[in-house]
């Protein structure tokens, strides 16, 4: 791994980007986005969360490996949620 | 003694490979923590699904205005916690101590928040087994086994962030001593990098708290 050095400007503009994410995302609770908010809110935390694992957490620079163990997190969640939700949002199409 | 002498373990080549090493072992670790979380984020999003209405009701009685400010918080002991990791990669030790240091009190001002947060909770009756009163939800068109729900949701996800927290500060606090005996150099700092993976993926779980625990709908109503 070559050792890299993120400039302090990035650091702050990343930071600051964070911030206005947050300020935004509590500001549009307070607008009627009807069943909107949901989406919305996690749309600002999943960005807010790429931009911190990128920047902050060095994954832009990281081996592949760790990008393989950061995925594989990603991809046990994913069963996690789609196998359970498969069974508990199909109760009600399966009415009898 | 060189550095490598003095910090590289027997079983490693050298100092790269050990430091590659530690941070996969991390990422490793993070990724079982997704797991831990996950499971409190499925629980949750089955009964959100179902209950949708009964938690907005709940969620807009938990204070949003401390819930930002922490976030804010955490978000920037997050800035510190990188910061920390530039200056040892630079060699500036004092910038080092100051950002780890101010990066240890950020974290315990969101903690100490999280506590009056709670006490707030509580006098406002919302605790179910110490202080919930079911009557007073019916008014308000909401079913109280889901708001006794959603608030143990609450305090299960925060409680678990708030303990995670806990840890990183205890860590950082033996990791400053270190520092503060010139412990790390620009060719060793893995120590520190990796803590600063944890703290970040800490920082992750909170950010993906404050919209589903706190933004629950519109709060125009």
């Amino acid at each position: 791994m070559a050792k890299h050095i993120t400039s302090e400007k990035t650091y702050y503009l990343i930071f600051a980007a964070l911030i206005g994410m947050t300020l935004l995302t509590v500001a549009l609770s307070f607008v009627e986005l009807g069943g909107l908010h949901l989406i919305v809110g996690l749309a600002i935390a999943t960005t807010k969360a790429v931009l911190v694992a990128l920047f902050f957490m060095h994954l832009l620079y990281s081996s592949r490996l760790s990008w393989t163990m950061f995925l594989s997190g990603l991809f046990w969640l994913g069963i996690l949620l789609s196998l359970t939700l498969a069974d508990y949002l199909s109760r009600n199409v399966m009415s009898y | 003694m060189s550095a490598k002498e003095t910090y590289l373990w027997h079983h490693f080549d050298d100092l790269e490979q050990q430091h590659e090493a530690t941070a996969l072992g991390m990422w490793t670790f993070l990724a079982t923590e997704v797991l831990i979380f996950g499971g409190l984020f499925t629980g949750y999003t089955v009964y959100r699904a179902r209950y949708s209405p009964d938690f907005a009701v709940a969620s807009h009685h938990l204070n949003i205005v401390i819930a930002a400010v922490n976030t804010v918080v955490l978000l920037g002991s997050s800035l510190t916690m990188a910061l920390s990791v530039r200056a040892v990669q630079t060699g500036q030790r004092r910038k080092l101590l100051t950002c780890m240091i101010l990066t240890a009190m950020l974290g315990s001002m969101f903690l100490m928040l999280k506590a009056v947060e709670y006490s707030e909770d509580y006098k406002e009756n919302l605790v179910p087994g110490l202080a919930f009163q079911d009557r007073d939800w019916s008014p308000r068109g909401a079913d109280p086994a889901p708001v006794k729900m959603f608030l143990m949701f609450y305090y299960i996800m925060t409680g678990l962030h708030a303990v995670h927290l806990l840890i990183g500060i205890a860590v950082l606090a033996v990791m400053t001593d270190l520092a503060r005996r010139n412990w790390f150099s620009p060719e060793y700092y893995t120590p520190i990098e990796a803590w600063g993976l944890y703290w970040h993926f800490v920082d992750i779980v909170w950010i993906f708290l404050l919209p589903l625990l706190y933004l629950v709908g519109s709060h125009t109503r």
